[in-house]
């Protein structure tokens, strides 16, 4: 096939992904010329033009699709059912508001060049040591990957070490997201409170406001996506892979062949919670505010919702899960507000009884009948 | 060192073991490690259990169980069903922590002081009584993720097979004559070939010690005849133990037998010499 040309080598049994990253580059493409080629070019073209709204909508998709595979690659691929992943795009997405908050300077109500304006509103003197660095866009692009990764280190070091599995660790990972969201409320953590952190102005100097930065984020959602799916996949295809498939199936087997099964969870979540933290500091400057509802515990289990519905271990199967169910969400919230909480409950509840491999599972079971009958 | 010799020389017994020897200037050099990570069977033996005691809940699975297996010995363990066979296994595998009692692989390694991982690197390998394979995988990747080679993270994200280790494969699959499906899903496997899979997987970690529970359930006559072959055929070059209930099939392999009952060794000798044991006979084998 011509289009294995395109894909690295491990990619090229791997049919629904070469599908998905082949329509993410022409959705990208057409973003960029109608919102940005066409008005620069064409400018008589513009009814073309795609409404701001309609970009970050995509744009924040996109981020969320990230964060269903970062979920996948743990729960799909090694059987960690975490119920608490939605904590570590919030950190990422914390990390990327502190640098936005730190761009805003004097532009704020207050006028102070050094303090956010709820720190001004606090009667705060000076910015708390933990605030230092995040003026630094570099600084803040490694904090990005280096807190989610830490906390999954630090949690996952304590849980996998002494054995901690199944429904025991579902629990655990609520909890922890629970306390976290706990912690980000209070004022006195200097995050922002119940508020959160808003009201961004730039990043890296450019407005957030304007047309080419909403598509050049838009951008770098699709080429972190895309990323993303690459890494991921890389992994599962390796020996590594394979392994922390064989520890889902039978851990062990796993042990008794010599493999240090700490080892291998502690990796994989720590690479997890690194590209959920990822997903959402792409996600905040969309959006334009990070609060300690990103915590919620309900988020983290509309991740796994997004996942099952999709289809597990599958890694595309996390993709399409989240773009549907998310577009059905802002179908709904639109229409029928009070209505979301029980189709999102039903579509779970279908999924499951029906669809025990998502949507994913119905391809290939549509696609072996086809074999069967042309065979 | 002298009252160290002096309590030797009062404690007598037939066996030596290094282990019960401290070294001089351990002490001093703290990070010197209690269990070294060379097998050293300089005095026979490559297993040693000694007084070993195992109790779920107040039940005493093993009751000071004492049991030495031979380098390159082929030893089959017989027993009624509880006897505590499998956790004998466990107990040498780390699954299971003994409450009592001595569990050595050669002179040095402790068993009970090292994590499952490092046994099985150690070179201790098991086959489950239950066969274990890795469902989702095919025939050909349960063997290369048994393969004996580096185990870490890191290295097996990058690593790729190499010749030599393709024609390791290729050899135990023509050994456990699954070659045909090679790129099954190993749980498409029937019963019998999951045992042979495992068996396989077994090989494939080239270990100095082969536990192998009951390998021969589900398989046919003509699949029993070729499992005896082969794990006689192991003898010699690895330590083989095997825990068997079917009698032909202990006859076919077995020189050496041991008879387990509540816990401990009841008799060991040469099949005959169990078979004729009136306390055998009474718990076991007459029933
Ligand atoms: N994890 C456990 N918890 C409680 N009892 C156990 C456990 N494992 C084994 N036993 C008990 O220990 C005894 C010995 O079991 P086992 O070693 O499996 O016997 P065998 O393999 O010789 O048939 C049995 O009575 C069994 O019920
Ligand atoms: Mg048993």
């Amino acid at each position: 096939m011509i289009i294995n040309r395109f894909f690295p080598q491990f990619m090229h049994q791997d049919t629904g992904g070469k599908w998905l990253l082949s329509l993410l580059a022409l959705v990208t493409i057409i973003v960029i010329v109608l919102n940005f080629l066409i008005p620069l070019l064409l400018p008589e073209l513009s009814v073309l033009h795609m409404s701001n709204y309609m970009v970050t909508l995509l744009g924040k998709y996109l981020c969320l699709a990230l964060l269903a595979i970062a979920l996948d690659l743990v729960w799909g691929y090694c059987g960690i059912l975490s119920l608490g992943h939605a904590a570590f795009f919030a950190l990422g997405g914390y990390a990327m508001g502190m640098y936005l908050m730190r761009q805003i300077g004097d532009r704020g109500v207050y006028g102070n060049p050094e303090l956010p304006d709820f720190m001004v509103f606090l009667n705060w003197h000076e910015l708390p040591w933990y605030w230092s660095g995040f003026e630094s866009f570099a600084f803040t692009a490694l904090m990005i990957l280096l807190v989610p990764g830490l906390l999954a280190y630090v949690f996952g070091w304590m849980t996998f070490r002494s054995r901690v599995t199944g429904v025991y660790l579902s629990i655990m990972t609520q909890a922890l997201t629970y306390a976290l969201m706990l912690a980000f409320f209070r004022n006195e953590m200097g995050l922002g409170g119940n508020n959160g952190l808003t009201d961004f102005k730039d990043i890296l100097g450019f407005s957030l406001q304007s047309d080419g930065t909403r598509i050049i984020i838009f951008t770098l959602s699709a080429i972190a996506l895309a990323t993303g799916y690459i890494a991921s996949r890389f992994i599962v295809e390796s020996k590594l892979g394979k392994i922390v498939v064989a520890i889902r199936d039978a851990e062990l087997r796993t042990r008794f062949i010599g493999y240090k099964v700490e080892d291998f969870k502690l990796w994989i979540f720590v690479f997890s919670a690194m590209l959920a933290g990822v997903a959402g500091a792409l996600y905040v400057p969309q959006v334009g505010i990070i609060n300690p509802g990103e915590f919620s515990p309900l988020n983290s289990i509309e991740l796994a919702i997004w996942v099952a519905i999709g289809g597990r271990g599958t890694l595309f199967g996390a993709v399409i899960g989240a773009l549907l169910v998310n577009y059905a969400k802002t179908y709904f919230t639109g229409a029928l507000p009070e209505f979301w909480l029980f189709a999102l409950g039903t579509l779970f509840i279908v999924s499951t009884l029906y669809l025990p491999k998502g949507i994913v599972g119905l391809f290939e079971g549509f696609q072996n009948k086809l074999k069967e009958k042309t065979a | 060192m002298n009252t160290l010799a002096r309590v030797r020389d009062v404690l007598r017994r037939d066996r030596t073991f290094n282990h019960t020897i401290v070294e001089e200037n351990s002490f001093l050099q703290g990070s010197h490690s209690v269990h070294h990570n060379t097998l050293d069977t300089s005095h026979g033996p490559v297993l040693y259990l000694e007084n070993v005691s195992v109790s779920f809940d107040g039940f005493q699975a093993l009751n000071k169980l004492s049991l030495y297996i031979d380098d390159g010995e082929l030893r089959c363990i017989i027993g009624p069903n509880g006897a505590g066979k499998t956790t004998m296994m466990d107990v040498i595998t780390g699954k299971t922590r003994p409450d009592t009692g001595l569990v050595y692989f050669g002179q040095t390694m402790d068993l009970t002081q090292m994590a499952e991982h490092d046994i099985a690197t150690a070179g201790i390998g098991r086959k489950f009584q239950k066969p274990t394979i890795f469902p989702e995988h095919s025939v050909w990747e349960n063997l290369e993720l048994a393969m004996k080679t580096d185990k870490g993270v890191w290295h097996t994200l990058f690593t790729v097979l190499n010749a030599e280790q393709k024609a390791r494969i290729e050899e135990v699959m023509l050994i456990i004559g699954l070659q045909k499906h090679c790129y099954a899903r190993a749980n498409l496997l029937s019963h019998g070939q999951k045992q042979w899979l495992e068996i396989g997987m077994l090989l494939m970690q080239d270990p100095r010690v082969l536990l192998v529970d009951e390998p021969v359930a589900g398989m046919t006559h003509q699949e029993m005849d070729r499992t005896a072959e082969l794990l006689t055929s192991l003898a010699g070059k690895h330590s083989v133990v095997v825990v068997e209930h079917d009698m032909d099939f202990v006859r076919s392999i077995a020189n050496q037998v041991t008879v387990l009952h509540e816990g401990s060794v009841l008799a060991e000798g040469t099949m005959d010499e169990v078979q004729h044991n009136q306390k055998v006979i009474e718990v076991y084998l007459g029933e």
